[in-house]
């Protein structure tokens, strides 16, 4: 059980863990929580976690834990580092296995009221038309060569095959491309695995949902993102697949041996880093930046094969049945940013789990439509409750690395969620309240139950409170596709 | 196997998965870590032709062969559809050689992303020998 009298209060809703708590902490960890929360992970390993995230060498600032953080297997899952030149590392551990995971939104002005008698047949379009499941290949099937175009392009890729638009990619984290991938950093078995995987949703957490724009609760900022009350959007969570889980195997496996030459000494194997200047250091950023290129390609098909359906199912119930895109965002990934840490702004590798980029406003990688508003933060709850859309803030640039949380964060063990929630009941709820489903897995379906994770509106309040983002809208789900 | 001297159980996590595991040689550690690996991923194996594969691996340390045979396993089942019920493994040092027998996956109920070394410690103990492995689910 975490020690409580390790917290300091700092702020309304912030607490430091100081570097003095632990002989090998280079830096403090800074928690964005309630008190209701903290009481949450107080029994789990979560702030162990972020203290050791503390011990990577280079590592500045702080080491930023998101209200819904829960324990990780070796780097919190809601946690944030940044490491720096000269000494500092990347940990492919501190980004995680399926690089890029992400969620990708999109909205209409298709009004619910419109589409609720065919709300049905668009959730079983969509599980038609996006691939979903355990070893689910794709439509695609790409040979080495297209697969290293997808490696470099990202969603530049579908865009030059007409399944995206210029407003796509512009409304994607990067433009949706991150430079600085080279295909031959790949290994031959994540090459094998990515072939036949783009365009899939994957299983476990990964999910299509459609929600409804419940509230707006700031009318400028939705109506620059095309959000209306009562009308639908459709959210997309999943990430590199295959392809990138082997990537960070490959290199977490290498990296074991790359700790003992350059004399790391870490509290956890899975923290395995190599310097960022080092020629392996550089190999695995050239790799994860294929992995988050297919990431973004991914979403970008499985856009296209929604937009698809959505007009399909809905054919007939309104005029404009266009899906545009309002943002897609990355919650594992490591980024080159530059942000001031101790007074100076300096270059850093923000390393985030669970975790998601929250640029606040005047930021020049942001489409000229949302630079004075700031970047769009999606954080999508667990099924059957709310999602948000939120802001990044100046504050969020001050005092979080410019990041925020990714989602709800779950409280209960997978296990303990499969003994206690019966998944074809729960299936029968869902249904009840109006929520569509179509899930692969009667026991994933269970894992994946709302009372597994946090409440997703104390997360939001808490990173409101905090002044790290603000509300735009909330949504609330129609209709849930699982693998 | 000796089924009363090796075996595997579920442990709690917020996440993802946790086997313990417990086995008298490290050959054997190497089989049920195997077996509670497709536990927990719910793998059913299909009837028809089975096939057989050498297996060779070499590491720094037992932790890291653990993850390395498991991770095999995981890549085997996604590349080729198939799993794994027979083990016919030596360990001598840090190095495993053998054979594995198996046909292809039926059917599945969960898909594991990754073996982690996350507190991974191959321990001495009165069963022989002990671990817990988390996985990424």
């Amino acid at each position: 059980m975490f020690d409580l009298n390790q917290l300091r209060r700092i702020g309304r809703c912030e607490w430091e863990i100081p570097a003095s708590v632990r002989d090998d902490m280079r830096v403090p960890v800074r928690l964005f929580a309630s008190r209701k929360l903290i009481e949450e992970i107080r029994n789990d390993a979560s702030l162990e976690q972020a203290m050791n995230a503390a011990t990577l060498p280079g590592a500045v600032g702080e080491v930023l834990v998101m209200p819904d953080v829960h324990q990780g297997y070796g780097f919190p899952i809601g946690g944030v580092a940044a490491t720096a030149l000269p000494g500092g590392v990347i940990s492919p551990g501190a980004i995680g296995y399926d690089i890029n995971c992400g969620v990708r939104l999109l909205a209409s002005r298709v009004a619910l009221d419109d589409a609720e008698p065919a709300l049905g047949d668009l959730a079983s379009a969509l599980d038609a038309a996006c691939p979903s499941g355990l070893g689910q290949s794709g439509r695609l099937q790409l040979d080495h060569r297209e697969l290293e175009r997808v490696c470099r392009d990202g969603g530049h890729w579908a865009k030059g095959r007409g399944w995206a638009t210029e407003s796509d990619v512009a409304r994607t984290e990067e433009d949706g491309r991150l430079d600085g991938a080279d295909f031959a950093a790949v290994g031959p078995r994540a090459r094998n695995r990515g072939r036949p995987q783009l365009g899939t949703l994957g299983a476990g957490n990964h999910f299509i949902e459609v929600e409804v724009v419940e509230r707006v609760y700031d009318r400028s900022a939705a109506r620059t993102m095309g959000l209306e009350e009562g009308c639908l959007t459709v959210l997309i969570h999943c990430g590199s697949r295959g392809f990138g889980h082997q990537i960070c195997t490959d290199y977490v496996k290498s990296f074991q041996g790359v700790v003992k030459r350059y004399g790391i000494r870490l509290p956890d194997r899975e923290l395995v880093c190599a310097p960022l200047d080092s020629p392996e250091g550089q190999d695995y950023q050239a790799a994860m930046r294929c992995a988050a290129n297919f990431a973004f390609a991914n979403r970008q098909v499985l856009a296209h094969y929604a937009r698809d359906a959505f007009a399909e199912a809905l054919r007939g119930r309104a005029r404009d049945l266009t899906l545009h895109q309002v943002y897609d965002i990355a919650h594992n990934m490591g980024k080159t940013e530059e942000h001031e840490v101790d007074g100076r702004r300096i270059k850093v590798c923000v390393h985030r789990k669970g975790a998601t980029r929250a640029f606040g406003p005047g930021f020049e990688g942001l489409p000229p439509e949302y630079r004075t508003m700031g970047q769009p933060v999606l954080v999508p709850g667990s099924m059957g409750t709310a999602s948000w859309v939120l802001v990044g803030t100046e504050g969020s640039m001050e005092r979080a690395l410019g990041s925020c949380c990714h989602g709800a964060g779950r409280t209960m063990s997978r296990r303990q969620a499969k003994r206690s929630i019966h998944g074809g009941t729960l299936c029968r709820e869902l249904e009840d309240r109006g929520i569509r489903v179509r899930a692969g897995s009667l026991p994933g379906l269970a894992e994946e139950a709302p009372a597994a994770y946090k409440d997703v509106d104390e997360v939001v309040e808490v990173v409101v409170a905090a002044g790290i983002a603000r509300k735009v809208a909330r949504l609330r789900p129609v209709a849930v596709v699982k693998g | 196997m000796g089924e009363s001297m090796s075996g595997f159980s579920e442990l709690e996590h917020t996440a993802d998965c946790e086997l313990e595991v417990w086995a008298p040689t490290m050959a054997a550690l190497l089989e049920a870590a195997a077996r509670g690996m497709y536990g927990l991923m719910g793998v059913e194996l299909a009837g028809g032709a089975r096939r057989s594969r050498l297996i060779e691996l070499e590491t720094a340390d037992r932790e890291a062969l653990l993850v390395d045979f498991l991770a095999e396993l995981l890549y085997l089942g996604e590349a080729e559809g198939r799993a794994y019920d027979v083990f016919d493994l030596e360990v001598s040092g840090h190095r495993l050689t053998g054979a594995i027998g198996g046909t292809l996956i039926a059917s599945q109920t969960k898909e594991i992303k990754a073996v982690t070394y996350h507190r991974l410690l191959v321990r001495e103990t009165d069963r022989g020998l002990e671990t817990r492995v988390v996985f990424d689910v």
